[in-house]
């Protein structure tokens, strides 16, 4: 689904941000990427997107390559993807159900196949009356459930998240998470960067990938597979 | 309404001074050339009924013998280049001269000899209307011992050509500093568009937009801005002729594909223009 083989990134002016990070993301699977600002987390999240290529290393994203990929492979790639991140990034001058359909829209989709599909995920996130709103009139946590709708809209394999409750209160950070929970149950993978410790605390027996200074210092599915082995 | 058009009329609607102001731009370059056109296509037909008339025309002695001319007329007649030879004597001329000025009949009445030479006009073939045929032939009537002086239209022709390239020069400076200053302002144009879509621009490719999809309703603004700015040279250019034609010359109006050719000029400079600039500012989204 998601691999990263010894995974390098130097930025020209900052300098590496990833050291030889290698990670295995399977299908279905659910999993934190955990660590202070600065670790990492954003960079391995926008080399799964291939918004940037890594220095060294390789980045296998559901057969794509980042070694091999070309230019015009990436919108089908990213198609493949939902990505939300901590502030929205909404269209304000458009409603609820327009940043939306926004997502199918621009693949070419069929109208009359755009209408059913988003009210059936406004729905599932518990919009649908919210569907004629405009971005700036909805909570934070609605903001966000839009985010999720959007990123759903066209069927992808995986959800990444960058501190997708950043901006929340508590309440609506249970509930946004308890949506990519029911997504995780219906097969999707999930990949959610955050520092949000009680998060982490309250869930347990998820997977974990911490992350400091560019490496990944510790995750539970490596542990676990020590335990076992 | 596909997406792409939305967006155009959309983002026509959010700048229509600068849409306004790059279609007048593309439309002043197109104007200089139009100008251009409406001249060299007037020059061109001048130039066709000049070398129509192309004839040399040698001036003959008085001291001439009638048989001598009548000799020459018939080798004369008898060269490739020649396609016929015309005495004009000298009472001939005088009242060519004549019916041709008629505010001088007076002055012509009063004189007491006739000081207008005989002459002989001789007239070419289309294929030697040239500079070298009107030459050789002119070459030939100097060899004559009766013949005084020889006359051809060739330095006429000749700077007639060289007007015409004096003026296209002009054109291609001017005409070309307008098209320059055309793709500055659509560039300027693509550059508040993308500035003002860039959250938007952003959000597309995050949801697996192609390049093509983005680039598309830029890329239409441009080809619309350009057939508008064709469509303004194409009216200026017809003002100019109406003005010209009633108060100046008499002038024969452009063919119709060569409109037709000048706003799809303009349609594809908008393009163009669109397209390069929008690869350049969309990197930087």
């Amino acid at each position: 689904m998601i691999k990263l083989n010894n995974v390098s990134k130097v930025y020209p002016r900052s300098g590496p941000a990833l050291k030889d990070v290698s990670l295995h993301l399977e299908k279905g699977e659910f999993a934190f990427l955990t660590g202070h600002s600065g670790a990492g987390k954003s960079t391995i999240l926008r080399l799964i997107q291939m918004a940037e290529r890594p220095t060294s290393g390789e980045v296998l994203v559901s057969g794509y390559s980042s070694t091999r990929i070309k230019a015009r492979e990436i919108p089908l790639l990213r198609r493949k993807l939902g990505v939300i991140f901590q502030d929205f990034r909404l269209l304000r001058d458009r409603t609820v159900e327009e940043n939306v359909a926004f997502a199918l829209e621009v693949t070419g989709a069929k109208r009359s196949a755009i209408s059913p599909r988003v009210g059936r995920l406004l729905a599932h996130v518990g919009l649908a009356p919210k569907a004629r709103a405009l971005p700036d009139e909805l909570s934070g946590g609605e903001r966000q459930r839009v985010a999720v709708a959007r990123a759903l809209v066209n069927n992808p394999l995986v959800l990444l998240a960058d501190e997708p409750t950043g901006n929340l209160d508590e309440a609506a950070t249970y509930g946004i998470f308890e949506l990519f929970q029911e997504i995780n149950a219906m097969g999707m993978s999930v990949l959610m960067a955050t520092h949000d410790m009680s998060l982490l605390r309250a869930y347990p027996h998820y997977r974990v990938i911490e992350m400091a200074q560019g490496s990944v210092t510790n995750d539970s599915a490596a542990q676990l597979e020590e335990h076992r082995g | 309404m596909p997406h792409s058009l939305r967006e155009t009329i959309a983002a026509f609607r959010r700048a229509p001074l600068l849409v306004m102001l790059s279609a007048m731009a593309i439309g002043l370059s197109l104007f200089v050339a139009g100008l251009f056109g409406l001249t060299a296509h007037n020059l061109q037909r001048a130039l066709v009924r000049i070398e129509e008339r192309v004839e040399v025309v040698a001036y003959l002695k008085d001291s001439v013998a009638q048989s001598d001319v009548e000799a020459a007329r018939a080798r004369l007649r008898a060269l490739p280049e020649v396609a016929a030879v015309q005495y004009v004597s000298k009472d001939d001329a005088l009242a060519a001269a004549m019916r041709d000025l008629p505010d001088f009949q007076d002055v012509f009445r009063d004189l007491d000899s006739n000081p207008l030479p005989a002459s002989l006009e001789v007239r070419l073939r289309p294929g030697f209307r040239t500079s070298a045929g009107v030459e050789a032939v002119a070459q030939r009537l100097r060899a004559y011992a009766f013949v005084d002086d020889v006359r051809f239209g060739r330095e006429w022709v000749d700077k007639i050509v060289s007007i015409r390239r004096i003026i296209a020069a002009g054109v291609s400076i001017i005409g070309g500093a307008f098209a320059a200053v055309a793709a500055i302002v659509i560039a300027t144009a693509v550059r508040i568009a993308v500035s003002a879509r860039r959250e938007e621009i952003s959000i597309m490719r995050l949801v697996g937009a192609t390049a093509g999809f983005i680039q598309r309703p830029f890329l239409l603004e441009g080809l619309i801005t350009g057939l508008l700015g064709g469509g303004i040279a194409a009216g200026l250019t017809y003002a100019a002729y109406r003005i010209i034609d009633q108060s100046l010359y008499r002038l024969e109006w452009l063919p119709s594909w060569w409109m037709v050719a000048g706003i799809a000029v303009g349609a594809a400079f908008g393009f163009l223009s669109s397209a390069v600039a929008v690869r350049r500012h969309l990197r930087a989204v």
